[in-house]
């Protein structure tokens, strides 16, 4: 007991009438980190919401140092030290990187105003320990997923907390960042911080943490030393079954080349790219976060101004000036940023789930929406996905991460493109249903699409890409195909260290 | 899914449904609630002369909520259709009787006063739109402009003054009935019927809720965003139109200082009151026309009850923040 920092005793929640966390029972000791995992909508993320004061319990018992505590507001939880990263960034767009660290603990100085220079210098070192070059002073909306993730990380540690809880922060984070956050976990632990590490990516669970808790259903089901666990075991623990091969086996792309990109530069941000992309290929993008690979896509589709280069597809030249151009021309983007601007939150599963593909249900002179027909899909979707959600008509806000992020992906795929785009496409998706849509991208490939795939795992790329194209700084620093494609190999052009610097 | 978790499902979906519901009605719930409590209050407000005369009132600025509604919906707001309406007035007028002078046939020129009101609300409708999205003014400065901006320009025109028309028939045609209600409230309803299709209906519907729960994301979804906003005020913009053609023919004159003054108050009143989200995203169109008619009744009641018209423009204020804070209690 004496050990134990912080214990539940059988916590219910319920929304609504649906029971979600059934009276769950653990501890946390001090100064270890802890892992939970668990599939999509499990009751990871209600957990740790519970814990950090955002909803209220609906039964049970929370102990922190042996006290029973009542934890009623995130104030409440910042003040006993527990602080959290959220899985979904909690930032505000118009505001400064420094505001946002600062946000409702904003330093002052001696006459009562603000003191914007200690804040700025202390966001400046938070920062630099992540080894990030962010400026203090940039708008949150200009910033990347990853970098949004790096100032939600910030946010968490700029002040001394007890128990830090994370929510998958490493969702859109390349190998490179998640060692220096690991180093980062390893040295707030060394001075005594508990920490709380919830995340999809099973090897790293194993290589951080001390301990693992399997959710399922919202049930404990496991709970186990680290050494005494593999991935694979913890795999089959969450989904309750084995699981067979995750990646698909690769079927050779034809010659003929269906889209290209030609020296594309959007000024001060990527230059002078370019590459091809094979029927029935599946074309990866590699690179460190910052690399430029979300901003290529963007540019593709007409949403950053290209100053020079060409497009192609099927050999003839595009002038895509905007989104829907980009989709009336056979393209799709599936983007990072699930909840910036990939689903509208407050939408339903079917009204989201059509959100591009819309014209196809409203094809009549008054453009009057089919709506069947809309729902119909939006079934088709929710079974090819094994999405969890109340009804089609719930709205998205009331969805896991893991489920918003499928309805996303129904999003991008309904528009039947020739050319997908997809960036982070398994963010924030359990081991299964990252199975289920590697499966289904491979059978895509099979009937005519094609598919730019960017991510940040490693092993997505390996497993899944024919050839990856590897940038650095806004420029392509090579082209891996085949056995070529290894992490090592990836690393190398993705920082460009080659072996001799290293 | 076994079948409790369908149950339970199911449970959470009647539970999200019902509130829905009872969103949707409670502007409604209100207005029948003020009905009865004014059919107490005086005996004459249940008179069909009285309800006839209130549905009339109400449908000038109603007709304008209409649109407001869509501007509203696209997280927009437009303050300028109190002054569009002095504006589009005066030259209808002013276009008819210059028509008049030349050739003597009243109902072309009603047809063509009609014509020339929808286009130049209309225009002025664009107006604000190209300023919002082209030139990326929040609409919010962007209508406050053109509010000042009309209104000088209605004063300037007719000298401050009233502008009088030399058509009786379009005097006698504002003020007609038929089936015993007046041409505005058939306005009124035929306009609200056909946009409530459209916004819950039609593809354009949709994008407009798109647009104002999320921009970014629309914009990513490939939905024309600016051509989205710049309809919604440009509609807004014909229907000022219609409201200062049927304004105009009740008194068969406009005066440029006094007509639509403070439209902009009760239209965004009658939007908020009828449930619709100032930040955006969702919206009613018959929860507006329930608002429009709230605030008709309201003051209808407070003139039979004798107070001070002076008092009534507190009374509305204290409703509107009253639907708001409701508003945000449910959230
Ligand atoms: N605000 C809410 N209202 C209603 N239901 C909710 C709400 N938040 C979550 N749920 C439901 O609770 C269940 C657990 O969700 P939770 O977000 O805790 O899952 P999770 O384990 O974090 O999943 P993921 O791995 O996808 O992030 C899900 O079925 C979800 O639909
Ligand atoms: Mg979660």
């Amino acid at each position: 007991m004496n050990d134990e920092i912080l214990n539940v005793e059988n916590i219910c929640k319920s929304f609504s009438t649906v029971e979600v966390l059934h009276s769950i029972s653990f501890g946390i000791r001090r100064g270890e980190i802890l892992g939970i995992i668990g599939e999509n909508g499990a009751g990871k993320s209600t957990m740790m919401k519970i814990l950090s004061g955002v909803y209220e319990l609906s039964s049970g018992q929370i102990f922190f140092e042996g006290k029973p505590v009542q934890i009623d507001s995130p104030q409440d939880a910042k003040s006993m030290g527990i602080s959290i990263i959220p899985q979904e960034f909690n930032l505000i767009n118009d505001l400064s990187v420094y505001n946002n660290v600062f946000l409702g603990s904003e330093l002052l100085k001696k006459n009562g105003f603000l003191d914007k220079t200690a804040m700025k210098k202390r966001t400046r070192e938070l920062l630099s320990s992540l080894e990030v070059e962010i400026s203090p002073d940039a708008q949150i909306g200009d910033l990347s997923a990853a970098e949004k993730q790096m100032v939600e990380i910030s946010k968490a540690i700029a002040f001394k907390s007890r128990i830090l809880i994370m929510d998958e922060p490493t969702s859109v984070l390349t190998s490179h960042e998640i060692n220096i956050l690991f180093n980062l976990m390893r040295k707030l632990k060394e001075k005594g911080l508990t920490i709380v590490y919830i995340s999809h990516k099973l090897k790293e669970v194993k290589e951080i943490c001390d301990r693992v808790m399997v959710l399922r259903d919202g049930n404990f089901v496991l709970d186990e030393e680290i050494n005494k666990i593999s991935p694979e075991k913890m795999a089959q623990s969450m989904v309750g079954r084995e699981l067979s091969q995750i990646f698909p086996e690769k079927i050779k792309p034809e010659e003929k080349i269906v889209f290209e990109v030609k020296n594309i530069t959007v000024p001060d941000v990527i230059n002078n790219i370019s590459f091809n992309l094979k029927k029935g290929e599946i074309l990866g993008l590699g690179g460190l976060v910052g690399a430029g690979r979300t901003e290529v896509s963007e540019a593709i589709m007409g949403i950053r101004k290209i100053s020079e280069g060409e497009i192609y597809i099927n050999g003839k030249n595009l002038k895509i000036k905007n989104p829907e151009g980009a989709v009336k021309a056979g393209l799709s983007y599936l983007s990072e940023d699930r909840q910036g601007s990939g689903i509208i939150t407050s939408f339903s599963v079917a009204h989201n789930t059509t959100l591009v593909s819309l014209p196809a249900y409203s094809d009549n002179p008054a453009q009057w929406i089919d709506k069947p027909g809309e729902l119909e899909t939006a079934e088709k979707y929710k079974n090819l996905f094994n999405l969890k959600t109340a009804s089609l008509q719930t709205p998205l806000e009331f969805l896991s991460g893991g489920n918003q992020q499928k309805v996303s992906m129904s999003k991008s795929i309904d528009t039947k493109p020739q050319v997908l785009i997809v960036d982070e496409p398994t963010r924030g998706i359990d081991v299964s249903a990252k199975q289920e849509i590697y499966h289904f991208i491979h059978d895509l490939v099979q009937n005519n699409v094609s598919c730019i795939f960017i991510s940040s795992e490693m092993e997505e790329l390996i497993g899944m890409c024919h050839r990856v194209v590897v940038m650095k700084d806004g420029e392509v620093t090579g082209t891996l195909e085949d056995t070529k494609i290894t992490e090592e190999e990836i690393m190398l052009l993705a920082t460009g260290i080659t072996e001799e610097d290293a | 899914m076994d079948a409790a978790e369908g149950e339970k499902n199911t449970n959470i979906f009647m539970r999200i449904l019902n509130a829905v519901n009872w969103q949707k009605n409670a502007s409604f719930i209100a207005l029948v609630f003020l009905v009865i409590l004014s059919s107490f209050l005086s005996p004459y407000f249940l008179k069909p002369q009285n309800l006839i005369n209130i549905m009339r009132q109400v449908s000038y600025t109603g007709i304008i909520a209409l649109g407001m509604t869509f501007v509203i919906v696209t997280a927009g707001i437009d303050l300028s259709v109190g002054s569009v309406v002095a504006f589009t007035g005066s030259v209808v007028i002013l276009t008819m009787n210059a028509y008049l002078n030349v050739y003597n046939n009243e109902v072309f020129a009603i047809v063509i006063g009609f014509l020339v009101g929808l286009g130049v609300g209309g225009l002025a409708g664009a107006f604000n739109a190209v300023m919002i999205t082209r030139g990326k003014i929040v609409p919010f400065i962007a209508t406050l402009g053109s509010m000042a901006i009309f209104r000088s320009l209605s004063l300037f025109i007719g000298n401050a003054g009233e502008i009088q028309s030399h058509n009786e028939l379009y005097g006698s045609f504002g003020m007609g009935s038929f089936l015993m209600i007046p041409v505005p409230v058939f306005f009124l309803l035929g306009l609200g019927f056909v946009l409530n299709l459209i916004l819950n209906n039609t593809r354009y519907g949709r994008y407009l809720s798109a647009v104002g729960s999320n921009q970014k994301v629309a914009l990513f979804s490939a939905i024309n965003v600016n051509k989205i906003k710049f309809i919604a005020y440009t509609l807004t913009g014909v229907l000022v139109g219609i409201s200062a053609i049927l304004l105009g023919s009740r008194f068969n004159a406009v005066s440029t200082s006094n007509m639509g003054l403070a439209f902009e108050l009760d239209a965004i009143a009658a939007v908020i009151i009828g449930g619709t989200v100032m930040a955006g995203g969702r919206g009613t169109i018959w929860g507006t026309i329930f608002g429009a008619l709230i605030l008709g009744v309201i003051n209808n009641m407070l003139n039979m009850v004798g107070v001070s018209p002076y008092l009534q423009g507190t009374v509305k204020g204290l409703v509107i923040i009253a639907a708001v804070y409701v508003q945000k209690q449910k959230q």
